[in-house]
């Protein structure tokens, strides 16, 4: 265990060094790139355990992963923004041939226009791939969301995103305690999935199906992601015994008597988090997963602590529907016996979170007004 | 020629000035010719379209006054197909750097040349990918260093205009930021050839790719491109043994061939006809 002043590109880049990698594959994109260039040094100097290679496009990246995959290889690659976008139909391909790969995609919004800032609607377009989709809101949980993410996906064979804002973590540095190889590696263990591609066993990979045994798959894999909830809790009690910290699926902290709470993604859940003591009679719900989306256990901490208005931080959003996860939120909160009112505030183009815009928003927002969506640039 | 504070109010977008550029950079270099020779050549400013990929050299698009497209990675050339399909009277330069034009943009870039459509491919070759901070591309010289080969590229590089040629282009010319005004005259061959024309500009990045190999600072880079370089007559008269080593300069290919847009215009009319 060491304490490290890291930007949250260096903390994925050395957890996939702790983890052992067989094969990491990239192509640069701002702001990710910082990742693949730490893993490449890891690589040159023998301390990745395994190979680097440099492909022309993010579509080859994924492709190059998949191949790899299916013969039983651990691993990696990151993107962000625009790389991902033109990665989407491999990342259906790599869920559909359940090979648990790791990606990290470091949050940009897409053109047009060029734009650097962190919108989230790179990631949440892939909502449909089938991958899980953790999300991060400081160095820190990068750290251990990667560290998490080759457990996950291993266990249940599908492939996992490990999603952080772009600049607000990804060039921030933070004290990360970044745990030793040896604990990092008796967390996770060897690759233990089974090969698709054997030697010697000739056969034909995802050749031609009916629909018949697409739906068939598809509900393994819906199946599979239902184990996320048990999974997690046998990590957290891992992560505990290893490292001394664990995560919820849902971060809920709720002051006593407090009826409302913001629900942040990323990196606004911290700012909120630091927030918290100005807010009046406010708490947080920090959203971890997105896929699978964590709908039973949002309900129980709303019932639990009697919640009525929901406030979702957005910083995307589905033009033409509003923010997505107050969307996601709504739909897993209907058919309750008193929902919440849910409210959004759409910060799209990776607009910052203020305290100050939070504070303005809570402030007129009293129950009387029933607006269903505010604006970023409102404040 | 115009004086260069006319050509400057004329031809760039001043508002946007300073470019963000390193010190040091070719691509500022690049552009001037660029501008130089739309003007010496005559053309109407407003019959003139630049497109650009992504990367410090496509930035170009965004300082420069004209009808410009900053567009995704890679694909400047498929927007530029769309756009000399619809307007074929258009004159098109495509901007692209090194990455954008022969990684990401490999396939665009040999359809294009098969296709010998009437586009002005300036590819500024500084053989890094320069914006994301220094990663190999496909033109990066074998044992060359990058952040994404700390050792040295195993990988080989693309010869691009055999590349072209190989690919149906009907033109080619190599040139480099340290001889601009032979760039200039490149760049007016290329415009008035019919056809796909590709110009590879070397061009240094000092801070991403001089760096890292110990190649020097500006001066130094400008000078080892300018002594490597061969003009191709020269090359012509030297014996292999000479020429090791040396790059080739200028008009390395150029043949008349039908041209794409043209020729469907003309299947169009006859139809209509």
């Amino acid at each position: 265990m060491a304490l490290k002043m890291i930007s949250g590109n260096q903390a994925a880049a050395i957890a996939v060094q702790r983890v052992g990698v067989d094969l990491v594959t990239a192509y640069p994109i701002t702001p990710q790139t910082a990742i693949v260039e730490a893993l490449a040094d890891f690589a040159a100097n023998g301390e990745l355990g395994g190979d680097f290679v440099s492909v022309e496009s993010e579509y080859a990246a994924l492709a190059c992963c998949n191949g790899a995959a299916a013969t039983g290889a651990r691993v990696f690659t990151a993107t962000g923004s625009h790389g991902l976008a033109y990665m989407h139909e491999m990342i259906h391909w790599c869920s559909g041939a359940r090979l648990p790969i790791v990606m990290v995609n470091v949050n940009r919004t897409i053109g047009a226009p060029w734009c650097l800032d962190p919108d989230q609607g790179d990631s949440l377009s892939q909502r449909d791939t089938g991958w899980l989709q953790l999300y991060c809101a400081n160095g820190q949980e990068v750290f251990d969301s990667v560290i998490q993410a080759f457990i996950l996906a291993e266990k249940l064979l599908l492939p996992c995103m490990v999603v952080f804002d772009g600049f607000y973590i990804s060039h921030t540095y933070e004290v990360v305690d970044v745990a030793d190889e040896e604990i990092v590696r008796k967390l996770v263990g060897p690759p233990a999935f089974a090969p698709q591609v054997i030697p010697g066993q000739p056969g034909n990979l995802h050749g031609l199906s009916t629909g018949e045994t697409q739906l068939k798959l598809v509900k393994e894999r819906h199946q599979a992601m239902s184990g996320v909830p048990l999974l997690f809790a046998q990590i957290n009690a891992a992560f505990n015994e290893q490292l001394g910290r664990s995560y919820n699926i849902v971060e809920a902290m709720i002051p006593p008597g407090a009826k409302r709470a913001v629900v942040a993604v990323g990196a606004t859940a911290e700012t909120v988090r630091w927030a918290l003591p100005a807010l009046d009679h406010t708490g947080l719900i920090q959203l971890r997963l997105f896929r699978p989306f964590p709908a039973a256990e949002i309900r129980e901490v709303v019932r639990e602590k009697g919640l009525n208005e929901l406030l979702v931080i957005d910083r995307n959003c589905s033009v033409g529907m509003g923010g997505i996860f107050a969307q996601e939120l709504r739909s897993a909160l209907y058919g309750m016996k008193s929902p919440p009112l849910v409210r959004s505030l759409i910060l799209a183009g990776g607009v910052d979170l203020t305290e100050n815009m939070l504070l303005d928003l809570l402030q007129s927002t009293g129950p009387e007004e029933n607006f269903a969506l505010r604006w970023g640039d409102e404040f | 020629m115009a004086p260069i504070e006319q050509l400057t109010q004329d031809f760039l977008r001043t508002k946007k000035l300073p470019h963000i550029w390193c010190p040091g950079c070719g691509n500022g270099i690049v552009t001037a010719a660029l501008v130089r020779a739309i003007e010496k050549a005559g053309y109407d400013q407003r019959e003139v379209v630049i497109v650009s990929g992504i990367g410090c050299s496509s930035r170009a698009a965004g300082y420069l006054n004209f009808n410009t497209l900053h567009t995704t990675h890679g694909r400047a050339l498929a927007f530029a197909t769309g756009l000399k399909m619809a307007r074929p009277e258009l004159t098109l330069f495509v901007i692209m750097g090194d990455g954008d034009c022969s990684a990401i943009g490999g396939n665009h870039f040999i359809h294009s040349a098969r296709r010998n459509i009437d586009l002005n491919a300036i590819v500024i070759n500084n053989h890094i990918y320069g914006m994301t901070g220094g990663q190999h591309s496909p033109l990066t010289p074998t044992g060359k260093k990058a952040t994404t080969a700390p050792g040295g590229t195993l990988e080989r590089a693309f010869n691009l205009l055999e590349l072209a040629r190989g690919a149906g282009a009907t033109f080619g010319a190599r040139g480099n930021a340290a001889q601009p005004r032979q760039l200039e005259k490149m760049i007016i061959q290329a415009a008035r050839h019919k056809g796909f024309s590709v110009l590879e500009a070397l061009s240094t990045c000092p801070i991403a790719y001089g760096r890292k190999n110990r190649l020097g600072g500006a001066v130094e880079m400008l000078k080892g491109m300018k002594d490597s370089s061969i003009a191709i007559e020269r090359a012509k008269e030297m014996d292999e043994a000479e020429l090791e080593g040396k790059i080739l300069n200028g008009v390395l290919f150029s043949f008349d061939a039908p041209e794409f847009s043209s020729q469907y215009h003309q299947s169009i009319k006859k139809g209509q006809d």
